[in-house]
């Protein structure tokens, strides 16, 4: 196993890519660590599924290189790279048995009977399969059928990662859960690298060490599921993490004070007077709704969401959205809200900054 | 509610028993009639029993012509269905290449039977046709006219040419139907390309392939008007197929009786393939459901 550093890869599927708009990923740089569980968020079309076909060698980039360890394997086919890689829709072998299915890439790969045995039980064992081991391989569940595709690229003792695309989609909401703490179980029992590629924010937080975010072919911020959480370097992470995603007022700055259509607004930091497009971020968790203090807000609509309520509101002419305990009593002449002033990020350009100490 | 029996829906059903009655039931009884008589023209029948059936299948006749039916349709299905697989393999997946194959696939398809049967016929002559006089040329003794063996190669030839490309587009839309995911995970898995075909390909074109084998099978096993057109059932009876020689009964020789018994017994075959046929797809079909 080997950590996997991606080099200043980019990718387009056009013949002559002229312009940004041709890449589907731009420039990226990376370094998977040996032995973590990343997740790879981002919506559909961010360009996900491209990087991890990348990793995987079934695409070769239009610029960069990919290095497992020191080695370069840019060029390198799949089959060098010791990848595995489970897709979005079960793949398995139809006609072969569960065994047979297992079995596979180590007879492509000429390994002996004897071992070929021992492995394929040890996997089996591990993932659950003992049972079903003689059986056809066609007309299971996708939850079975993507544990083989699991199993297939496990039982390889080489593997340097295991690369997840969007796993879980055609898979029952009540399996899933099931599914993916066994996956988690499975890393931290044999620490292979896992790369894991989802849409579905739970999915990524639930799962992985560190989260990297991606939109539009770029990586956004890597950080831990609290860091994207409390901290996100971009607008749109803090926009797409989180449900629903973080509230943001266009603002003009001046030190310690922030100014929304001349309500002044107090922050946490000292941003001295900054220039260019400026945004207040807040996540609605932080936010409390009073009677005469604040910003003075518009109540849309309160949705009752078992533990929580969803308060819908607009703040001057901007929609924001407030969460409050289900057993909080929200009354009509709550007219204002108050941000948490540790709580609040600020954004210049969509880039998220950093004050100095306000003290 | 309570269900009752209601007797006027039979009424609905009624156009429908009607239209089949008189486009096909009334018709074959009337075969069925001409079967147990004989006539000497001048309409007058006489009644004989199973005198013709029993005559029939005691005849090489029929038993020459049903074992050349078999010859030619396996032999047809030995060639069409795997060639059919190989050009379906070979044919580009998408852009304009894969449209332009399509179509120049299609054509023979779209070419009606008897000027298929009067290409080959012209395209095959060893003094005029392109085909027949290059090989002639080339040495080889070929004339379809008067050489059993020349004979059948020619209507062999000419069935593969006519019919491969629907074997071959349906195995194209069988492998178009499988997701890359397929081809990505067994480069994977380090598979060859032989067993790609073996365990995704084939298994997934398995639908797709017994309908071509079925529609092949009972296509060919009704052919007439190709060899018909071209041969004419020669030299001698080489290629006097089942459907030629029934034709050549009732109306070459007027032979009403006997010919009304063999294509009753023409039908029955067919009838008795298509359900064994049909048994097989079902059984099988449900053990896919099962495992």
């Amino acid at each position: 196993m080997a950590s996997i550093t991606l080099e200043n890869l980019a990718h387009s599927y056009r013949p002559n890519p002229q312009g940004d708009s041709d890449f589907a990923l731009k420039e990226v740089n990376l370094k998977w660590d040996d032995g973590h569980a990343y997740a790879l968020l981002g919506p559909s079309g961010c360009g996900k599924t491209t990087l991890l076909n990348i990793m995987s060698g079934l695409l070769e980039p239009t610029r960069g290189r990919v290095l497992f360890g020191d080695q370069d394997v840019t060029a390198a086919s799949t089959a060098e790279r010791n990848i595995a890689q489970v897709f979005q829709f079960p793949v398995v072998y139809d006609t072969m048995t569960v065994r047979d299915n297992l079995a596979f890439p180590l007879r492509n790969r000429g390994m002996e009977q004897a071992y070929i045995a021992e492995r394929v039980d040890r996997i089996a064992q591990m993932i659950g399969l003992e049972g079903i081991l003689g059986k056809k391989a066609q007309g299971m569940t996708a939850d079975l059928k993507q544990k083989i595709s699991l199993g297939r690229g496990m039982v390889r003792d080489d593997v340097n990662a295991i690369l997840f695309d969007e796993p879980l989609t055609v898979i029952d909401p009540h399996l899933k859960w099931e599914l993916r703490t066994q996956l988690k179980s499975l890393h931290r029992e044999f620490g292979h690298t896992m790369v894991y590629v989802t849409h579905d924010q739970t999915e990524a937080l639930t799962f992985a060490d560190k989260v990297v975010v991606m939109h539009e072919g770029k990586v956004l911020q890597i950080g831990t599921p609290q860091e994207l959480f409390e901290k996100p370097a971009h607008s749109f992470v803090g926009y797409f993490i989180g449900s629903p995603g973080m509230n943001f007022l266009p603002v003009t700055i001046q030190g310690c004070t922030a100014s929304v259509h001349g309500e002044s607004v107090e922050l946490g930091q000292d941003y001295g007077q900054p220039d260019g497009e400026l945004a207040l971020g807040i996540r609605p968790e932080f936010v409390r709704l009073t009677k005469d203090k604040g910003l003075p807000i518009r109540i849309n609509r309160i949705q009752d969401a078992g533990r929580h309520k969803f308060v819908n509101t607009r703040v001057f002419d901007t929609e924001f959205n407030i969460v409050v305990d289900a057993n909080q009593e929200i009354n009509a002449d709550m007219t204002n809200i108050v941000l948490d002033p540790d709580k609040i990020s600020v954004f210049h350009n969509d880039w998220r900054v950093e004050g100095r100490s306000a003290n | 509610m309570e269900k009752t029996a209601n007797q006027r829906a039979w009424f609905l059903v009624l156009p429908v028993l009607l239209l089949v009655a008189f486009s096909s039931v009334i018709p074959m009884m009337t075969v069925v009639n001409y079967s147990f008589q004989d006539s000497f023209g001048g309409n007058e029948f006489f009644w004989v029993g199973l005198e013709w059936y029993r005559e029939l299948l005691r005849s090489e006749r029929l038993w020459d012509a049903l074992g050349r039916q078999l010859m030619f349709s396996s032999i047809i299905l030995l060639i069409e269905i795997p060639l059919g697989i190989l050009v379906a393999l070979c044919m580009p997946k998408k852009g304009w290449l894969a449209s332009l194959c399509l179509v120049l696939m299609a054509l023979p398809l779209l070419i009606p039977y008897n000027v298929v049967g009067t290409i080959w016929q012209v395209f095959a002559r060893s003094d005029i046709g392109l085909l027949g006089r290059f090989v002639t040329d080339l040495g080889f003794e070929y004339n379809y006219a008067q050489n059993a063996a020349d004979a059948w190669v020619t209507v062999v030839a000419m069935d593969v040419w006519h019919w491969t490309s629907l074997v071959a587009l349906l195995c194209y839309a069988g492998l178009r139907s499988i997701p890359d995911a397929y081809y990505q995970a067994a480069e994977i898995d380090q598979a060859s390309r032989w067993s790609v075909f073996r365990h995704i390909e084939l298994p997934k074109m398995r639908g797709v392939l017994i309908i071509a084998v079925l529609l092949r099978f009972m296509d060919s096993f009704m052919i007439y008007t190709e060899p018909f057109v071209l041969t004419g059932g020669g030299p001698g009876n080489a290629t006097t197929f089942l459907s030629i020689d029934l034709v050549k009964m009732a109306l070459g020789q007027f032979d009403l009786g006997p010919a009304a018994a063999f294509s009753l017994m023409y039908f029955l075959v067919i009838l008795l393939i298509s359900y064994v046929f049909y048994t097989v797809m079902i059984a099988s079909d449900k053990e896919e459901a099962q495992s």
